[in-house]
């Protein structure tokens, strides 16, 4: 018998709506719908009544997690619009703020699938260890979130040398408990069982659906903009792209955790740069807007952010496009979470690392005989169930 | 491998080259033709398809759809002109399946119909939109 299971659009404890139709046969997920929309704020029309600098604060408010990277797409756009020159220094702390939040981004992830699957230890752990990333970027930058470091040409604030032990220390503290996140998960026999095999969304179909990010490099797509098109100080540092084979959640999980590496390797090759180099040269303006059009895209965390700008010459843009990563990520679950169990859908859709308060909401659902079928809540606690049920077995 | 090369030769005077930088390639193609270069693009040179983007402007919708060599660090936009009023142009939906929301979406938006699109919904309006308002339009007044 098939039953279809809404989850969304609203749910009471959050506050962006998202609606995924399942259509379940017993326990195993038979077809599945996605529907976005309910959200949608107009940010790109909002854009045409402003200035070039005033879209930059504008994008930055599309997302709070990864809110860094849409001003940099945009300020890329707006660069290759103009032919714009970016001071080397300017360069460096663009990515060293963007790699502080894939930081923070991954390890968010990290908790929240860890919560997802009933190891709520693997939840506080890594809260404990985000939250110094957090206090740094006031540090540096004045605001735990929406940095407002991005501007055409620059960024509107320096890193200071004073400031620069603090970054890494953090850094040397953040790697080996990032170590000891990776080894308690690869070697653990339970999560490897919960994990692996799990949600696979093969090398095919990542092309088919475009995927991005993480979710096309745990599927041995090799592909990175910080690699493919060099911006900010990526082609100045050395770094590698990790890129996994097997498709399913543990090798998204293992993709982002090993990018955490890198990314602190990034962030103390820029420190000891900014060392050297003088403080103050952040910036070099913009005088016009010449007419014509720019892109510019940027690894985020969730994968390649992409604005497109049209100008006509005159103060506001005529035209700004933005592509989020999500976007092309979401479509994918049509491949990943059909054939899979109920129990699992949780976690692979937490796979692809959605902006959680897009995907966290599922109203509840009654039959013809008021019997209450599942929510959200149901499916998280499904999902912890299974987990217990393995680890029983495995005798942990 | 040369991209600008490839697409001259096998499309000839149906594309009109500019290349802007050595990172941006923009393709002008008629909107008969695009469904071809797109393929060719996605399905011959291994492209990855970013997205599209519409622009209502004086002369009808301009679509550009971005095609990222990731490999060569070289984008390819193709743009198309798709002219008011009721525009309408093919789908690359159906060989193209990350291309299936951003055509909604612009459908949605611009009032744009593709043609054989395998799922021709709405995407971001809602249910009780007024059917023939498309909130990205500009006004003529």
């Amino acid at each position: 018998m098939r039953t279809t299971i809404p989850i969304g659009p609203y749910h009471p404890l959050l506050e962006e709506p998202e609606f995924f139709k399942l259509v379940v046969e017993g326990e195993t997920v038979v077809d599945m719908d996605v529907r976005i929309g309910w959200n949608h704020r107009g940010i790109e029309k909002i854009a045409e009544g402003k200035t070039y600098d005033q879209v930059i604060f504008l994008v930055e408010r599309i997302c709070g997690i990864c809110s860094t990277s849409h001003p940099i797409a945009n300020v890329l756009a707006q660069e290759d619009l103009a032919g714009a020159e970016v001071p080397e220094r300017a360069q460096y702390i663009r990515s060293i703020v963007a790699e502080l939040e894939r930081l923070h981004s991954h390890l968010l992830w990290l908790g929240l699938a860890g919560h997802f699957i009933g190891y709520n230890t693997i939840f506080m752990w890594v809260w404990k260890y985000r939250e110094p990333i957090l206090d740094l970027f006031e540090l540096i930058t004045g605001n735990r979130n929406d940095y407002a470091m991005l501007r055409p040409g620059g960024v509107h604030r320096d890193i200071y040398k004073r400031d620069l032990p603090a970054i890494r220390k953090v850094m040397d503290e953040l790697e080996p408990a990032n170590e000891m996140l990776t080894k308690a998960i690869l070697d653990d026999p339970v999560m490897g069982a919960r994990l692996k095999g799990v949600g696979v969304l093969s090398k095919e179909d990542a092309i088919r659906y475009c995927v991005l990010g993480p979710t096309a490099r745990a599927s041995g797509v090799d592909i990175d903009v910080r690699r493919d098109e060099p911006y900010a100080a990526y082609d100045k540092v050395e770094w590698k792209v990790i890129v996994q084979e097997g498709g399913d959640v543990l090798a998204k999980a293992v993709v982002r955790l090993l990018e955490n590496f890198e990314s602190i390797k990034i962030i103390r090759q820029c420190v000891d740069r900014l060392e050297e180099l003088p403080e103050g040269d952040i910036w070099s303006p913009i005088p016009q807007m010449p007419v014509g059009e720019g892109i510019g895209h940027e690894e985020a965390p969730r994968g390649e952010c992409l604005h497109y700008i049209r100008s006509d010459g005159g103060n506001y843009p005529l035209r700004v496009k933005v592509r989020a990563p999500t976007y092309n990520n979401l479509p994918s679950f049509e491949a990943s979470c059909i054939g899979e169990t109920i129990s699992d859908v949780a976690l692979i859709t937490a796979g692809i690392d959605p902006c959680y308060c897009c995907t966290e909401r599922m109203a509840a659902v009654y039959d013809s005989s008021d019997k209450r079928l599942y929510d959200w809540q149901d499916l998280v606690r499904l999902s912890q169930e299974k987990t217990e049920k393995i680890r029983k077995e495995l005798g942990r | 491998m040369d991209v600008a090369k490839k697409i001259q030769s096998k499309f000839g005077k149906k594309v009109e080259l500019a290349q802007r930088s050595p990172k941006r390639l923009y393709i002008l193609v008629d909107k008969g033709d695009l469904p071809s270069v797109a393929r060719y693009l996605f399905e011959e040179l291994q492209a990855r398809f970013c997205t599209a983007s519409a622009v209502d402007t004086r002369g009808g919708i301009e679509i550009l759809y971005h095609f990222f060599f990731d490999e060569l660090s070289l984008m390819v936009s193709l743009r198309t002109l798709v002219p008011k009023p009721s525009p309408q142009i093919e789908s690359i939906a159906p060989f193209l399946k990350g291309a299936e929301w951003i055509e909604r979406e612009i459908a949605d938006l611009f009032g744009v119909r593709f043609v054989g699109h395998p799922d021709p919904r709405r995407l971001i309006l809602p249910d009780d939109w007024p059917e023939g308002e498309y909130p990205y339009l500009r006004r003529a007044d």
